[in-house]
Order: structure tokens, then C-alpha cells, then sequence
């Protein structure tokens, strides 16, 4: 079964807004709501609009199975990279020895009210896009398999 | 009182779209009604100030549940009850 040309034009035109939204979330997760879990998932309900909107041949073409895994395996490489990190600079493991160092995201936080500064916060960000990446490749998976198992006939 | 109002509207709408699901023979009808459902309790959950939560509750459950359930039903039949 296919789906109409109106819900495909519809997933082909939100798709970039809601991967933006969702990497937003995932950037913007040590100063507001929300944060790896909740950006990747919302990254990955983009996707699952496509998986939804096409057919299984078609969407093949799109969006691959082995990407979708690499980018699983690719996020945790990340998060535990960043803890064996603070190993290797001496301090304890998963330490935050980013923050107040002034390299990547480490900026000291102004004290007193004020609209936050992404440049903050040392590893917390760089985990946060890890558990993006990952959240978006495993839920991304889960529906992309589910897709797979429909017999090519269909109803 | 302008919360109370909110607070009854969200939870009058949460009972109405809970028999809707109930209620439609139509799969796909009642899909979009338990997204619907999974909507507003994301808007309460809002309200009651976890915008977190809320944040997760509508990816999942309105955005990835509702995809699931619509390719279990591309898989089988529309209508429940009928032949496949």
C-alpha cells in the first residue's frame, strides 16, 4: 500500500524543519529543556515520517540500514571517548576537565541573570550530541525494521 | 482559574480521545486518536511545568508509536473485524 502524494509532498517538506528542530534541541540541550534523549528522538520521528510516507524499496534508497547503525555505534564511541577523555588528561573518569578551560566549550558562566552562553558547560554538550546521534540511529532502526518485515504484495 | 479551566479542557479531551479509541472500527482513525492522546498528555505535562518530559512524551509517543502502529497496519488490515 502507498501512501498519497499529499502525506509524500507533506514528509519531503517537513523532513528538514524537524531535523533542524531536533538537532536544535540536541545543541541547545545544557541551556534549555531538553537535551540528547529527547532532540535525537525528535530527529528520529523526522525520519520515521519518511519510513511512514514510502514504501520499503524506495526508502532504502534514502535512508540505509548501515548508516542508521554507524551512527549508533558512532555515538557511543563518542560518549565513551569523552569519558576516557578526563582519563588521559588525569582526571577521575567521565570528569568534566573541559569546563572553565577555556577550549571548546569552555567558557566560564557570567554570574547574575543572563540568557546563558552556548560556549559553557566543558563535556556536558559533547555527550549530549553523542546520545543524539546514538537516540537518532536506534529508534531510526527500530521503525526502519519494522518497515522491512511487510511482504512485498502488500494489502 | 484560568489554570483550572486549562487543566479540565486538557483532561475532558483526554477521556474523549481515550473512547475514541475505544469506540472507532476503523484502525487507522484510532491510531490518530491515541496520538492524539499522547498530544495532550504531552500539553499536560507541559502545564504541570516538566517541559522535559513533555518534550519526550510527544516524540515518542505521538510521533514514534503512532509511525509504528501505522506500519503494523499497512502490514495487515484496516479494518478490525474484516477479511485481510
Amino acid at each position: 500500500m502507498r501512501m498519497s502524494k499529499i502525506v509524500r509532498t507533506g514528509a519531503n517538506l517537513l523532513y528538514p524543519f524537524i531535523l533542524i528542530f531536533g538537532l536544535y534541541v540536541i545543541m541547545h540541550g545544557h541551556l534549555t529543556p531538553g537535551g540528547g534523549f529527547q532532540g535525537g528522538a525528535v530527529v528520529a520521528t523526522g525520519v520515521a515520517l519518511v519510513i511512514v510516507a514510502y514504501s520499503f524499496e524506495e526508502v532504502t534508497s534514502m535512508i540505509k540500514k548501515v548508516g542508521m547503525k554507524a551512527r549508533e555505534s558512532i555515538g557511543l564511541l563518542i560518549f565513551i571517548g569523552a569519558g576516557i577523555g578526563a582519563l588521559a588528561v588525569g582526571a577521575p573518569f567521565f570528569s568534566n576537565f573541559l569546563a572553565h578551560s577555556g577550549l571548546l566549550f569552555g567558557q566560564s558562566i557570567p554570574s547574575g541573570p543572563n540568557p546563558g552562553d552556548l560556549n559553557t558547560a566543558g563535556v556536558i554538550p559533547i555527550m549530549n550530541l553523542a546520545v543524539g546521534i546514538e537516540v537518532w540511529g536506534g529508534l531510526a532502526i527500530i521503525v526502519l525494521y519494522m518497515l522491512s518485515s511487510i511482504p512485498k504484495e502488500g494489502s | 482559574m484560568i489554570e483550572m479551566a486549562i487543566h479540565s479542557l486538557v483532561i475532558a479531551g483526554l477521556i474523549v480521545s481515550a473512547l475514541m479509541v475505544f469506540y472507532f472500527r476503523d484502525l487507522l482513525a484510532a491510531t490518530l486518536a491515541a496520538g492524539f492522546f499522547s498530544f495532550l498528555i504531552s500539553v499536560e505535562f507541559y502545564i504541570l511545568q516538566a517541559p522535559d518530559v513533555a518534550i519526550s512524551q510527544a516524540a515518542i509517543g505521538a510521533g514514534l508509536t503512532t509511525a509504528i502502529f501505522i506500519i503494523t497496519i499497512r502490514a495487515t488490515s484496516r479494518y478490525e473485524g474484516g477479511n485481510p
